[in-house]
């Protein structure tokens, strides 16, 4: 009996949400007595890992995972759970994760909690919290089968440090041609922007910023802070940003630590799209846009004046921290 | 082509979100429903394969006769049928086999469903037909096209996109950009007219596991009021996200 998490790795390096599943997977290790083993494809050195609670790794490498495949990958967690004889499979909430956690689960015939939100509330019966009405609300879900897999929500839980003294393991799932029903042909990625899954902070703009020519000193603004571009439906409903940017309840979630709107009204929809992050600052002109009922900080003015400013004092603050 | 469109009856997007019961249950007082977004873009996609390359669309739903009048709106659109799975949809899974028995029993070539509902918003149902069946899936769809039985599509993925290419039957996870917003199409009144006489089948469900259920919601705590700071005094905005927030 163990719990097993799929550390999710990219180009040989283990991604954030990797080390924050890592983390919660330690915590609910100790709840149940219990220890934490890792599956990881192609993901060379391993021994970060170690650092944040992991005991053991089930390292797979194979040339033909070289590219994700989600039911190639869901085959590889599925085996790696029998054989760890895992009563609790845990994932993140990235595209890719979620894209396997339900193959995952109906071959386990597992019972599954996406979106969770903490730990769990109760072990016996098996309770966890989620979001649930686009982060709306909560929901508290309980888990009735043997095996449960659960999708830690981003930025939900945070990443600490807890070492163990890990132990490796080649592993060798058996992987067939029916698991590569579907085949990737080309993978286009935004180059030298961070991404909304990766970011830490995100600035977002909308209308207010009157046109697509006027983003420059959105992205300007981003660029000092490290993070990544979003916007309004609006805005990609207009077509100036492209809809991959789009931020709300039928667009991308957003749970950063800062999240910076700048000219949006904030409409309920995105408001539930981007709840889930920590610290929110709204900059509008209209002191009555709903925006500011649910923002930590907030300025009122004009984004032509203010947005300029910040890049200035940001970019001041950052040369004096180096 | 036989295409399924898997259809969710949620709250409308600007729903006001409260419970009942000891807060064990939903409030359906005063709330307008719709359907799912994401199935909206699907659906909207299937009317466009049906124009173009003849395809037949049915529209499926789990739910109580309430949902209904979301299946005739998926009529007056354009689907060519309806069938209404008579049983409660709480649980995922259970969902995923009312829909995988459907789907064996009606040879669909094409399911598409949104990549996830609006209410629970747990993502999880196109994937375990899937599962299920041991069908082809493609999850978080932004296109598709098919020639013969071979399909081409687009989905997103963090930090970008990709392409891929897989045979039928093919589940689709679908969301926004597998049609645009400004395509969707809107019930005219010939629809209207025409989905009252549509077949809509009412199926009773199959005995399935019920995996998970929802014990209690809680709404999110009242926030403290925002803190607003000059803008002449934009220091004291970075100095709280640094010595306050700590965020920067």
């Amino acid at each position: 009996m163990s719990i097993l998490i799929y550390a999710e790795s990219a180009e040989g390096k283990f991604k954030k949400v990797a080390l924050e599943l890592a983390s919660y997977a330690k915590k609910v290790a100790e709840s149940l007595g219990t220890t934490v083993t890792a599956v990881t494809v192609n993901a060379g050195d391993v021994s970060e890992l170690s650092k944040y609670g992991v005991d053991k790794v089930l390292k797979v490498n194979n040339d033909k995972l070289a590219g994700f495949t989600a039911k190639a990958y869901a085959d590889v967690i599925k085996q790696a759970a029998q054989k760890e004889e895992a009563k609790v499979v845990l994932l993140s909430s990235t595209t890719d994760s979620i894209y396997l956690a339900s193959l995952v689960a109906v071959a386990l015939e597992a019972g599954y909690a996406s979106n969770v939100v903490g730990l769990p509330v109760s072990t016996s019966p098996f309770q966890v919290k989620r979001t649930a009405f686009s982060n709306k609300a909560f929901n508290i879900t309980e888990i009735n089968t043997d095996v449960k897999v659960l999708a830690l929500a981003k930025n939900s839980y945070g990443i600490f440090e807890n070492t163990s003294s890990l132990t490796t393991e080649d592993f060798n799932p058996t992987i067939g041609d029916a698991d590569f029903g579907v085949k990737v042909v080309s993978v286009e990625k935004v180059s030298g922007k961070v991404s909304i899954a990766d970011a830490d902070i995100v600035v977002s703009a909308g209308r207010g910023l009157k046109g697509p020519e006027n983003w420059g000193m959105i992205e300007e603004l981003a660029s000092v802070l490290g993070a990544a571009t979003a916007c309004s439906k609006p805005v990609s409903d207009l077509g100036w940003r492209t809809h991959g940017e789009h931020v709300g309840q039928t667009g991308k979630p957003v749970a950063t630590n800062l999240y910076i709107a700048v000219g949006i009204s904030g409409a309920i929809q995105h408001i539930a799209g981007i709840n889930s992050s920590k610290v929110k600052v709204v900059i509008n002109s209209d002191p009555e846009a709903p925006f500011f009922k649910v923002a930590d900080y907030g300025v009122v003015g004009d984004a032509f004046e203010i947005v300029p400013q910040l890049i200035q004092k940001f970019k001041a603050f950052k040369e004096q921290q180096s | 082509m036989k295409i399924l469109v898997c259809i969710s009856h949620v709250p409308d997007t600007t729903s006001k979100i409260n419970f009942t019961n000891g807060d064990a249950e939903f409030d359906t007082n005063g709330v307008q429903y719709v359907i799912n977004p994401n199935d909206e873009f699907g659906l909207t996609r299937a009317i466009w394969f049906q124009e173009q390359q003849g395809a037949t669309v049915t529209v499926v739903n789990v739910g109580g006769p309430d949902t209904e009048s979301t299946l005739r709106k998926a009529l007056a659109i354009g689907a060519n049928e309806a069938i209404r799975i008579n049983a409660n949809p709480t649980d995922g899974f259970f969902v995923a086999k009312q829909l995988a028995e459907v789907i064996k029993n009606g040879g669909y070539d094409i399911v598409i469903a949104g990549k996830e509902s609006l209410d629970y918003n747990g993502g999880m149902v196109p994937g375990m037909i899937a599962g299920i069946l041991g069908y082809n899936f493609l999850n978080s769809c932004t296109g598709i096209t098919v020639e013969g039985t071979n399909v081409t599509a687009v989905r997103e993925i963090d930090g970008g996109k990709e392409t891929v290419s897989s045979s039928l039957p093919i589940i689709i996870g679908g969301q926004k950009g597998i049609v645009e917003e400004k395509d969707l199409r809107i019930p005219n009144m010939r629809g209207i007219m025409t989905a009252r006489t549509k077949v809509l089948t009412i199926l009773e469900p199959v005995d399935a596991a019920i995996n998970t259920k929802a014990v209690k919601f809680e709404k999110p705590a009242p926030k403290s009021a925002v803190k607003l700071i000059s803008a002449d005094n934009l220091d004291e905005l970075i100095n709280l996200l640094h010595n306050e927030a700590k965020v920067i």
